[in-house]
């Protein structure tokens, strides 16, 4: 019987072995769209105490059942790594012989040697023991896991209008753990608006529904910071107010906000989650400014008054809202964790009578978008007068 | 036939409808028969020099017509336009 020293050192002439200097040199090379994976075979409080940057986790014990969500193509390159590279060279031999990767290496040395030699290294922020509890079903997907979970700590969400779209993407924004939620609305609750407007409740009604809906955030998560701003969106206050945001989840009533926030948006390179609501009817999509379109690319001109009434004028299904207010805030958390295909350049229509989803294809007007368009310099310019360009439309 | 998506800010037009049947080989031919069907449409597709209103967004197939061919963008039988004016409600 050889003995267990002798089979891992059989194993480690069998399998390929990179030096960690091999490793950052492909990293540098390839940046942000690497054509290999790097994967750490450690424990989980191994993985907390620092890793690789760019790394995925799954620990060797839980290697068969896993690697393949992480690293769903056996063709890829995959580079494994673990505290001085045995574990990972067993977990190397199991993927070639068992589970049929192609081109799998080991980092000789592990992570020991990878900081010995001063390269650079992540170190998540530890959660509490709550927050695990409390965010355990993201923990439990890859695509958000504690990496994800901590942008979402860290994430800066703004929401235009706690109303009908925002009430929904609040809730379900402050319950994924968004650390930051400002929200930007001038209005007080009102007995009409709690039909769909979930967030407010009948005790609140007369109260400013930025101060209803910071209520309800603190009981559902204390994680969150509301910040509440009681106004309008103007020119004057558009930049100071998305500024310090990295997402702004747009659910105003009026096209003069909505022009006025894409124009401030597109100045900020600020990504807009956007859903408008009418009837039965729900548009969807995300304007990230230069990489897909904006609203002008998409709507250069308001339509006049008679083709665009309100919610307040032709009413709106409770729970149409709801939905496309969900929606944003899924395409949001797409954003802050880097995860999935955010809806660039794609509108979704949602028909609820007759429950069904088209999508469209949009694309960024680079020839004649006075706003994102090629060559437009919007440094020092003024803001339009979004009243009048709407009121001009009829 | 093509089968024309309307808007909700349309449908009063259109007696009601979500969809109407049109015939028409080319954008321009399906959106003229669809407001010879339904006079009060013309007025809100087209400007009075007879062009698709700026406000007003159509696709075939997915794709906008003003990066196709615009009016004369091809429609074959069994194709979906749809019409699409900006919605600014959120409330």
């Amino acid at each position: 019987m050889p003995s267990g020293s002798q089979v891992i050192k059989d194993i480690r002439s069998q399998i390929e072995e990179v030096d960690p200097s091999d490793v950052y040199e492909l990293q540098a090379q390839n940046g942000s769209a690497p054509d290999f994976v790097i994967v750490d075979v450690r424990e989980q409080g191994e993985w907390e105490q620092g890793h690789i940057p760019g790394a995925v986790h799954v620990p060797r014990g839980h290697l068969e059942s896993r690697i393949e969500r992480a690293v769903p193509d056996k063709s890829q390159r995959v580079i494994l790594y673990c505290a001085t590279g045995q574990r990972s060279a067993l977990a190397a031999q199991t993927m070639e012989s068992l589970l049929d990767y192609d081109d799998v290496a080991s980092m000789n040395g592990g992570f020991v040697l990878w900081k010995d030699r001063g390269y650079p290294f992540d170190k998540p922020r530890i959660l509490t023991s709550e927050q695990k509890e409390r965010y355990s079903r993201h923990l439990l997907v890859p695509e958000v896991g504690l990496e994800g979970q901590q942008k979402l700590l860290d994430a800066k969400v703004l929401l235009i209008g706690a109303g009908g779209l925002g009430s929904p993407a609040a809730l379900y924004l402050a319950a994924a753990g968004v650390g930051t939620l400002g929200i930007v609305d001038d209005d007080e609750v009102d007995l009409s608006n709690l039909q769909r407007q979930v967030i407010h409740t009948q005790a609140r009604i007369g109260e400013p529904k930025v101060d209803s809906a910071a209520q309800t955030i603190a009981a559902l998560n204390p994680d969150v910071e509301v910040v509440p701003y009681r106004t309008r969106l103007s020119k004057e206050n558009v930049l100071d107010l998305i500024a310090d945001y990295d997402v702004i989840v747009d659910g105003a009533d009026n096209f003069p906000t909505r022009y006025l926030l894409n124009d401030a948006a597109v100045r900020l390179r600020k990504p807009v989650v956007h859903a408008s609501i009418l009837g039965f009817d729900g548009q969807l999509t995300v304007f990230v400014p230069y990489e897909g379109p904006c609203y002008r690319c998409l709507y250069p001109q308001p339509p006049p008054a008679d083709l665009a009434p309100s919610c307040g004028a032709n009413g709106v299904l409770g729970v149409l809202p709801g939905i496309m207010g969900l929606l944003q805030a899924n395409e949001a958390i797409k954003l802050i964790v880097g995860a999935g295909e955010p809806l660039v350049g794609r509108l979704l229509l949602f028909e609820a009578l007759s429950t069904q989803f088209t999508t469209l294809r949009v694309r960024r007007d680079a020839e004649g978008c006075p706003v994102c368009g090629d060559g437009v310099d919007l440094e020092g310019t003024e803001f339009e007068d979004y009243e009048a360009l709407c009121a001009a439309a009829g | 036939m093509a089968t024309v998506k309307i808007p909700p800010v349309l449908r009063p037009s259109v007696g009601g409808q979500s969809e109407v049947p049109i015939q028409g080989s080319t954008v321009g031919e399906v959106l003229e028969g669809l407001a010879g069907e339904h006079p009060q449409t013309r007025d809100q597709l087209f400007s009075s020099e007879g062009e698709l209103n700026r406000y007003v967004n159509v696709y075939v197939n997915d794709e906008d017509v003003r990066v196709q061919d615009g009016l004369a963008t091809g429609v074959r039988s069994g194709d979906t336009v749809v019409i699409l004016p900006a919605m600014a409600g959120g409330l």
